[in-house]
């Protein structure tokens, strides 16, 4: 292809992306539809912008779904995995069992042989992660009992991804064995044990490279402390998984969420998901207008009763089993309808493992356009099927039942401290002591380091980044302790956090006088400089080394703190508020200190401690005692 | 021999006269302990469990403090929050200090004629130590008669020093004599018991 086509290509889909996303999200579709429909648009059946390369194209954009499971595997704390296996093992891995044995008895008994519906069965047991999680995030209904249901059926499916993907392997050896093609063994490994063997060898590698090598990899690129270069790493890495994955004959998506998951406890983690977080979006995006775009509407045309019974079968089967399932678990009759309904589409990994399995001959081209049909239709009819939940069946349930409290989950650790050095370890320490725990962030490999050692929990990121300071729960978290080193990057940071996080209570870091004042004004309550305190404390002691008696120097050095207070107020009336770098560029610190002097001078230190003091006294009671002593005058009594 | 512990809270004892040299002059006495507690906890963050063991140790408590508004420095009163503890101090379960003896140490700036009636104090002293006597009473302590030096703002150097050599008698005489026969007296002070 010539580059002046690569172009007009790249530009069509992404023209076709900033087009029907918007529209579809105002209209209250949600981004995958809007690309979907994006895809639909441009594709062969439509404007015949892109089509024959549609195959390509989507292979390209699978890779987007790769980077969709690695994040979704660094996501995962085998912690909370564990805390939720009720649902997710005991819920998900029944709606996945049953769901898939109906299809694929239904599938059996009219239509296909039993590898076909095998595949199918688990094909269409999947719902779309991508759709649902957005959908139910977009609504802010992720914290409801329904959401957490459905998150964690849509968890275990992804799980599951990895096996029904070595399920559908053994399938298509036999297939393969079965019809005694042999030139199809190019394509696959002679036996089932074989290509266990090599899942396992893969995974293996996968684990191990995981565990102890990335670390260092990790850490030798993030001292170079060049962002880019991160990136590219990040990048390496998942393109590296799956092209190791596709050699060996694997799922690359698997490769990928298997690597993800073995990183969730980096402290890299945060960094990862922050660089690749774009570029999963994007190629998401892509990916699926590119389905959009491969949909045969040929073939929907011609067999339309087919597929309307087909997709019927589906989400109605998907309905109940969700209904009763949720039932089961006991969800109450509104949580449940939105459980039931969120989840009673196919997913976006139907595609990929269609295509897997076509490519491996189970399905023949009939066969595997319908199901992607079947599967596109059905997610593409999943907002009505919310906007049916929302607007119908809710309002109904609702007046007949009294609200139960949801139980929001702990999103995250109340504080997050931005640096970690000197200052924001006893910072840090002591919160911990008070049983606050901190999400910790700091952008210096050696820190980290060292720390690790110490047990604390802290992650690597540049946290003067939006998506780093989201990352980090700063929608959920109360207080941002800001404790970095560099004036710069502090400032940058709460002027972030002012204006996109205006509920975080923000404790600042002041690097010196005029910083501190610069925050005052821009009306950070809390901050402080550095290294006052300590000052004055060292000083007390030399006032004790000198024999001041203890109590005094603690009282001094009370007393100083207090009217330094009032110096720093004084000084900030002086310089006006609209103008704070007045502050930074015409006053200099010594002149900082001279008005301090100046100040001093005029309120005597003396005067603001005269406690205990007798001399008053004394010289009372003196003139009460000449009083005494005087004769008394003629004439008084 | 008894132990004596004296409790000291003077807030600005490089000011005072009468009581650094009151506590000059005892310090050195084998059987007495000076606890300054201004010194030893200059943030009021005292050190209830060091306190305790203290206590335990010692046989009669002596409140060694100027007579602040008809009462102690603030130090004493954290003191009395803080380290008489229930169940330890007072209580069905509280008999660390049973038996033992508490006293006070007194400078006052009023002269002796001014605590009484007519007098700018209106009441006698030990009525302003009903506080004291009965916080060492609900410890099951005896509480001794004080040792009080009036009038400090006036005194000569002469004066102080008799009181200070009157004081250590005191302390000495608590040591290994009969203190029975000092409850027995009834006099309002200690000074001229011994």
């Amino acid at each position: 292809m010539h580059l002046d086509e690569i172009f007009f290509k790249i530009m069509i889909y992404l023209l076709a992306a900033v087009i029907s996303v918007p529209i579809a999200k105002k209209v209250g579709l949600g981004s995958v539809l809007g690309y979907l429909i994006a895809g639909i648009i441009i594709g062969p059946f439509v404007l015949e912008l892109v089509g024959d390369d549609g195959e390509g194209v989507m292979h390209f954009a699978e890779f987007g779904v790769v980077i969709m499971l690695f994040i979704v595997g660094l996501e995962l704390h085998p912690s909370m995995l564990w805390r939720m296996k009720r649902l997710v093992l005991g819920l998900g891995g029944m709606q996945i069992g049953i769901t898939a044995l109906i299809f694929a008895l239904i599938t059996a008994f009219f239509w296909l042989n039993t590898a076909q519906a095998i595949t199918t069965g688990l094909i269409l047991a999947l719902s779309s992660t991508a759709i649902v999680l957005q959908t139910l995030s977009e609504k802010g209904l992720l914290q409801s009992r329904g959401g957490r249901h459905s998150f964690s059926v849509l968890l275990m499916q992804d799980i599951s991804v990895v096996p029904i993907f070595a399920i559908v392997a053994l399938l298509a050896n036999q297939v393969v064995v079965d019809s005694g093609d042999s030139s199809e063994l190019d394509a696959v490994t002679s036996s089932g044990w074989m290509q266990l063997l090599i899942i396992i060898g893969a995974v293996g590698a996968i684990i191990i490279g995981g565990r102890y090598v990335a670390h260092y990899i990790f850490k030798f690129i993030a001292e170079t402390r060049l962002r880019e270069l991160f990136t590219a790493t990040a990048l390496l890495l998942v393109i590296g998984i799956a092209g190791f994955m596709d050699v060996v004959g694997l799922s690359p998506a698997l490769g990928t969420f298997l690597a993800g998951v073995v990183l969730a406890n980096s402290e890299y983690r945060y960094e990862l998901e922050d660089n690749l977080e774009p570029f999963k979006g994007l190629l998401l995006g892509v990916f699926f207008i590119s389905v959009g775009a491969s949909i045969n509407f040929d073939l929907l045309f011609s067999h339309w009763q087919l597929i309307i019974v087909i997709l019927s079968i589906v989400v109605t089967v998907k309905l109940l089993v969700l209904f009763a399932l949720g039932k089961l678990f006991k969800l109450s009759a509104s949580h449940n309808m939105l459980f039931t309904f969120s989840l009673a589409q196919a997913g976006e990994f139907g595609f990929v493992l269609i295509s897997f399995a076509t490519q491996n001959a189970i399905y023949d081209a009939f066969t595997s356009g319908v199901l992607l049909i079947v599967v596109a239709l059905s997610m593409l009819i999943t907002p009505l099927l919310f906007i049916v939940n929302e607007h119908l069946i809710q309002p109904r349930l609702l007046k007949s039942e009294s609200r139960d409290n949801d139980a929001v989950e702990d999103n995250g650790h109340p504080v997050i401290i931005a640096g970690f050095g000197r200052l924001g370890q006893v910072l840090g320490r002591f919160l911990n002591v008070n049983r606050i725990n901190s999400t910790i962030i700091d952008n210096n490999p050696h820190n980290i380091e060292y720390l690790k050692k110490f047990g604390y929990k802290v992650y690597y990121g540049d946290i003067t980044r939006k998506d780093m300071l989201e990352a980090a729960g700063a929608a959920h978290a109360k207080v941002l302790v800001i404790a970095m080193s560099e004036r710069l990057q502090i400032d940058k940071l709460v002027e972030l956090a002012q204006k996109h996080y205006p509920n975080l209570q923000l404790i600042v870091r002041a690097v010196d006088v005029a910083h501190d004042l610069a925050l005052q004004n821009s009306g950070v309550k809390a901050h402080r400089q550095a290294t006052f305190d300590s000052a004055i404390q060292l000083g007390s002691d030399a006032l004790t080394a000198l024999g001041v008696s203890k109590h005094q120097s603690y009282r001094s050095a009370l007393t100083f703190k207090h009217l330094d207070k009032r110096f720093m107020k004084n000084l900030q009336q002086r310089y006006s508020k609209d103008d704070p770098h007045f502050v930074l560029e015409t006053k200099q610190f010594s002149e900082h200190l001279e008005n301090i002097l100046l100040l001093q001078q005029k309120h005597p230190y003396q005067e603001l401690d005269c406690a205990w003091d007798t001399n008053s006294l004394i010289d009372e009671a003196k003139e009460s005692k000449k009083k005494d002593e005087m004769p008394m005058k003629q004439g008084e009594e | 021999m008894r132990k004596i512990l004296i409790l000291f809270a003077h807030p600005m004892v490089h000011k005072s006269r009468v009581n650094r040299q009151l506590i000059e002059a005892v310090e050195g006495l084998d059987h007495v302990t000076v606890n300054n507690l201004y010194e030893r906890y200059p943030d009021f963050f005292i050190d209830v469990k060091y306190e305790q063991e203290l206590l335990l140790e010692h046989d009669i408590i002596i409140w060694h403090h100027p007579f602040y508004w008809y009462s102690a420095p603030a130090m004493i009163k954290e003191w009395f929050d803080l380290v008489l503890e229930h169940g330890f101090a007072y209580g069905r379960e509280g008999n660390a200090l049973a038996g033992k003896h508490a006293m006070t140490c007194i400078t006052t700036g009023g002269r002796e004629s001014t605590y009484q009636g007519n007098g700018l104090n209106r009441f006698p002293l030990h009525q302003f130590l009903l506080p004291f006597n009965q916080s060492a009473h609900l410890c099951k302590m005896e509480y001794l008669p004080p040792f009080v030096v009036h009038g400090v703002h006036l005194l000569s150097e002469k004066e102080i020093s008799d009181t200070v050599l009157q004081y250590r008698k005191v302390l000495q005489y608590l040591g290994d004599q009969d203190i029975n026969l000092l409850m027995a007296s009834k006099n309002e002070y200690v000074n001229q018991l011994v």
